[in-house]
Formats: C-alpha cells, sequence, structure tokens
C-alpha cells in the first residue's frame, strides 16, 4: 500500500509556484528521500504531507485517506524539524512525552514511553534536563524521540542532520538507517546533500524548480541520470553537450560521465586543456576545458598526474557514457 | 619611547583604560550608582523610614520615635476599604490589558510585517506621546452624561443597555465618568502600551516552528496556546503586569478625574502628605504597593513565570 500519493499537486505563494504538479508515489516502509536545492519544493511538499501547508491544487492522500481538509494534529505522521522546535520551557522528558501528554495518557505511563524512546536514541538518563542543556546532536535525538514515540505511520525529517557537523552527520545517518529499519515506519526524508540521500534512501527524488525532475533507486539516480540538471547535482557528473556527443556517438542528445570514470591515456576521442589541480587525499580533483565543455576528472593518487595547461586526451570504458535521450 | 612621546593625551588615556579595564568600568558605573544608591534608593529609604514614625493627632506634630501604630491605621476599616479598592482595580485592570493585549501582541509578532509593522508601532506608540492629562480629559468627554458615547448609543436605540448597566451596585453611577467602571476602562486605556509591547517581545522570541511541533504532535489550537504559547510568553506577560499592576496601584490622577469620590492608594497619598500633613500615613500607605509587588514577583517566580527567560 502507499504510505503517502501525491496527485498533481501543486502550492503556489502568490507568483512563486513552491510546488508545481507534483505526483508522488512513497510506498510503505520505505526510506525516501527528497533531494534538490534550496527554493526547489522539497521542504514545501513535506510541509505538505505534515499539514502546516494546504495544496493550491491536486489531491494528497496518506495511506489512502485524502487529506486535503485534514489539520496536522489529526494526520498520524510526525514531523522532526530542520531547528528541532523543542519546546524550551520543558524539561526532555515532557518534551518527548508531549505527544502522550496531548493525548490524555497518565504521567505515569506516558513517561515511560519517553523512558523508551529516549533509550532508543541512546539518551537515556538524560530526562530532567532542558534542551538549552544538550549538544546539538543531542536534542535532534530528542526531536526524533518526540516524534517516534507518538508511533506515527509516516515520520517526516526536514533536514535533520543540516545543523551537525560532518563525523556526527555520519553517525546519525547510520543511526537513522537503523532505526527505520528496526520500526519498519515509512521516512520522508528532506536534504540538499546528494551524499546523505544517496546514502541512507531507498529511493530519491530530485526536485527542481517546484518540479520532481527524477525518482529512482540511489543507483539510478547516480548512473543513470535521466537530464543533466541530475547529472549535474548528483554528485557533480560532467555533462557533455548535444553537439559533442553527436560527433562522438551520432546520437544528438546531452551524455552525462562520472568523474571516477574519465581516464588520462594515450589515445582519446576528446583532448582537453588541464586548467585546475586539486589535492583531495583519496584523489586528485583534474578540471579540463574542451571543445566548448568544462570536465572535471577524479584521477586516484597512483595514477600519473598531468601539469597545468597540458594538452591531454581523455578516454573511458564502454557504457561509462550516459546519454539522457529527451522522453517521447 | 619616542612615539609613546608623540601620541596625544586622548590616545594615552585609551592606552591606559584598554590595559586596566576594571578602571574603565569603574568610571562608567560610578554615576549611575550615585544616583541609584543616594538620590533613588537614598530617598526610598527615607520615606520608609518616615512610615515608622507616627502623628500627633492632637498638635498634628511628628513623634520620632519608631513605632508600628501608623501601619496599625493602615488596618482601619476607612483605609483598608482604600488599599482593598486599589488592589482589585489593580488586579481588573492588569487581567482586561493582559486579555486585550494579547491578540494585538500575537499579529504583531506573528503577521505584521513591513509597512504594517510600521503602522502597528505607530499606533501602540502614539498614544504615549500626547500628553496623559489631555488623554483623561478626552476620555471624561468621551464618558460624560452628554458625551459622545451615550450620544452614539441613543443613535442606536441602545441606551436602555448602559443605563441597565449604569444602574448596578460598585461598577454603576450616575454616568460612566464617575462610575468606577469608568475609571476601569481609563486606567486599562492609558497603560494598554506597556502590556502589548513586552507580550510582542515574548512572542517574538517563539519560532513558528515551535507551534507547527505542538500541532503536529497532535495538539489543537486551544491545546497549543494552553500548553506552548502561554508558558513562553508568559513572561511578556509578567513584566507587562508588573507596569500595569504597579502604574495603577501608584496613580491619583485617573481616579481624580474620572471615577468616583472614592479614594485609591495614590490619592490617600496625595491627601494625606498634602493638605493633611500626616506624612507617617502618607509613608505607610506608599509601602502597601511595594509590599505587595513584592510579593506579586515572588508568586509570579513561585509559578514559573520566569523559566522561559
Amino acid at each position: 500500500m502507499s504510505a503517502v500519493t501525491f496527485d498533481k499537486v501543486s502550492r503556489h505563494f502568490g507568483a512563486v509556484r513552491a510546488v508545481d504538479g507534483v505526483d508522488l508515489d512513497i510506498a510503505e516502509g520505505e526510506f525516501f528521500a527528497m533531494l534538490g536545492p534550496s527554493g526547489s519544493g522539497k521542504t514545501t511538499c513535506l510541509r505538505l504531507i505534515a499539514g502546516f501547508e494546504r495544496p493550491t491544487a491536486g489531491d494528497i492522500r496518506i495511506f489512502g485517506e485524502p487529506v486535503a481538509d485534514l489539520p496536522p494534529y489529526k494526520r498520524q505522521v510526525n514531523t522532526v524539524f530542520q531547528d528541532y522546535a523543542l519546546f524550551p520551557h520543558l524539561n526532555v522528558i515532557d518534551n518527548v512525552a508531549y505527544g502522550l501528554m496531548i493525548a490524555g495518557q497518565g504521567r505515569k505511563l506516558r513517561h515511560n514511553a519517553a523512558d523508551e524512546a529516549l533509550e532508543m536514541v541512546r539518551l537515556g538518563g538524560f530526562g530532567a534536563r532542558r534542551p538549552s542543556e544538550l549538544s546539538g546532536g543531542q536534542r535532534q535525538r530528542v526531536a526524533l524521540a518526540r516524534a517516534l514515540v507518538n508511533k506515527p505511520r509516516v515520520l517526516l525529517l526536514d533536514e535533520p542532520l543540516g545543523a551537525l557537523d560532518l563525523k556526527l552527520r555520519e553517525q546519525m545517518q547510520e543511526e537513522l538507517k537503523t532505526l527505520q529499519r528496526q520500526l519498519g515506519i515509512t521516512f520522508v526524508f528532506v536534504t540538499h546533500d546528494q551524499g546523505e540521500a544517496l546514502s541512507m534512501a531507498d529511493r530519491v527524488a530530485v526536485f527542481n524548480d517546484g518540479r520532481i525532475i527524477q525518482v529512482g533507486a540511489p543507483e539510478d539516480i547516480y548512473f543513470r541520470p535521466e537530464v543533466p540538471f541530475v547529472a549535474d547535482f548528483v554528485g557533480s557528473s560532467n555533462v557533455l553537450p548535444a553537439a559533442l556527443v553527436a560527433r562522438l556517438t551520432g546520437e544528438n542528445c546531452p551524455a552525462a560521465i562520472r568523474p571516477e570514470r574519465l581516464q588520462l591515456a594515450e589515445y582519446g576521442p576528446i583532448m582537453a586543456r588541464v586548467t585546475g589541480l586539486s589535492f583531495l587525499g583519496l584523489t586528485t580533483r583534474v578540471s579540463f576545458e574542451t571543445e566548448g565543455a568544462r570536465l572535471t576528472a577524479l584521477l586516484p593518487q597512483d595514477a600519473p598526474r598531468p601539469l597545468q595547461g597540458d594538452l591531454v586526451a581523455l578516454n573511458w570504458a564502454e557504457g561509462d557514457l550516459h546519454l539522457m535521450r529527451p522522453k517521447s | 619611547m619616542m612615539a609613546a612621546r608623540s601620541e596625544s593625551i586622548g590616545t594615552r588615556l585609551s592606552d591606559t583604560l584598554w590595559r586596566r579595564p576594571a578602571v574603565l568600568l569603574f568610571l562608567l558605573l560610578l554615576p549611575p550608582v550615585l544616583w541609584l544608591g543616594i538620590i533613588y534608593l537614598g530617598s526610598l529609604f527615607a520615606l520608609l523610614l518616615q512610615s515608622f514614625f507616627s502623628i500627633d493627632h492632637f498638635t498634628g506634630q511628628i513623634n520620632y520615635r519608631f513605632t508600628l501604630s501608623t501601619y496599625a491605621e493602615l488596618l482601619t476599616p476607612a483605609n483598608f476599604d482604600i488599599i482593598l479598592r486599589t488592589v482589585t482595580m489593580a488586579a481588573c485592570c492588569t487581567l482586561a490589558s493582559a486579555v486585550i493585549a494579547f491578540p494585538i501582541a500575537y499579529y504583531a509578532a506573528r503577521y505584521a510585517r513591513g509597512k504594517w509593522r510600521a503602522v502597528f508601532y505607530l499606533g501602540i506608540m502614539m498614544p504615549l506621546w500626547s500628553s496623559y492629562l489631555v488623554k483623561i480629559y478626552a476620555w471624561k468627554l468621551i464618558l460624560a452624561k452628554e458625551g459622545i458615547l451615550t450620544w452614539a448609543l441613543e443613535g442606536m436605540r441602545l441606551n436602555w443597555l448602559l443605563e441597565a448597566y449604569l444602574s448596578l451596585p460598585v461598577v454603576g453611577g450616575n454616568s460612566l465618568s464617575v462610575s468606577t467602571t469608568g475609571t476601569f476602562i481609563v486606567f486599562v486605556y492609558v497603560w494598554m502600551p506597556f502590556m502589548i509591547l513586552p507580550i510582542q517581545a515574548a512572542l517574538e522570541r517563539v519560532p513558528g516552528s515551535m507551534l507547527e511541533a505542538s500541532g503536529d504532535l497532535g495538539a489543537r489550537p486551544a491545546q497549543t496556546f494552553r500548553h506552548v504559547l502561554l508558558p513562553l510568553a508568559l513572561p511578556g506577560i509578567v513584566a507587562g503586569s508588573i507596569f500595569t499592576f504597579s502604574l495603577t496601584l501608584g496613580d491619583y490622577i485617573i481616579p481624580q478625574i474620572i471615577g468616583t469620590s472614592r479614594l485609591f492608594i495614590g490619592q490617600a497619598v496625595y491627601q494625606h502628605q498634602g493638605i493633611a500633613g500626616n506624612i507617617p500615613l502618607a509613608a505607610a500607605f506608599a509601602v502597601v504597593p511595594i509590599v505587595i509587588m513584592g510579593f506579586y514577583l515572588w508568586g509570579a517566580k513561585r509559578i514559573g513565570a520566569f523559566d522561559a527567560l
């Protein structure tokens, strides 16, 4: 069964089309990521599911039930907010137990449940503290516990890892994935970080300008982008213009090739001038210029390195060049 | 050494103060501390001292021996009545101010942007720019028997409503301008900005996501108000109520011009120290608001009004 369906959903703010005719189908138990640059409509979509926004047009269903007229407090979804939105006047345990308190559960019962939820996010014993006494990562876990304690059917996460430092992010990514698998709840996750979306999600929807550009498994999005925007935004693939592709393959459409798949060679279909080199640790990033395109290659550390200004030949293995034929 | 000699006195002074920040702090704090300590607290202390003296009712002379008899005088029915009346009025005004101010402050904090924000501030602040006395006399004209309010109600054939209200005991009277209700209306009007601004400041610090989070967790708007918005606005409400409450406790002009002939604390202080020359009793009356405010703040702290600060 579908957890969330969008049928031609739009949300306009005056002349701004924040969400513009989006069709979406999120399966039950799925870890679904909405990926896109800021202002692409992904957060508005999340807010439409939560009920903070109402669609200008179109139909939203949660587990088959139309929710257009359902206020947030009647929806079986819970949200982890970007700024966590913990209540500063309540301590951690009362923050987590808030939803249960509203639902009319007794003090003892709801505190037990909140304690369990805090254990689950490895914050047992923090119940008496104030949110202001916690670190960013701990607040994030409290926000997670506060949402999960209500046993939502869909959990919405709005850039939940955005404010954390790199190491904590990676750790939380693992934990979120584990939690999602344990609980079997549908997770809908908004992020602008392609690495995060690819590593965590079962499926990714790439947003741009209020529309969904491509939906698919991380591998599809990464290796088989359908349009240049996806190729460029998801992992900064090289996009070869149609004219160049026409000369190389005879097909008149743009194509994408991953930076790590470009190789320096004795002979190759493309000659390019080296315009920059940067050392990244594991690899070296080399920028080229050729026939009206800028290309990037990631060379392994043991590969021979060109010099700035060199004219080199570029080659790739059969099948690494991904043609983005226009959809008929 | 050479460079130091060529520097101006101002630069050398700045350097010295930079090296000794404690001296700078001392110099900055000295004038206000002197003002606060000697002129402000000193005179307050002198006033308190007066309240422990008593007056000889035959000679009218002040008897400079410490006694609590003046405070005992406060508890006589006539005087205690004044205190009770003033405190009740202050409490009612505070409550009404909070109820009226909250939606205004909420609108200003959550929705007013750009031009409307400026209009809001102007609307709130402008009454403060005009003279307090002019405003009160204006209200007297509005509330008087021949005033615009009576006229308007007559036009709507609703003056029976006003008459019925004025015939009520305690709150009623000959006309609104000589009733306790009139005093109440003007108090609420005059102190309103002092209630709106702190509440608005408090509400402005509540991010919208917090209200959304409450709704997301299942709370209806009324529950969100009760469990999130009100607790977070409480410091602002308490700050505002400190103004409205203490200003009402001490004011002696509004009840003089609009209201019944029954006295409020401020009027009692005014009469006892001026006309009657009973400084000790005036001082004792003046202590009452201080004590009441002390209890008020203590109570506010107990219920956690400052927790969200």
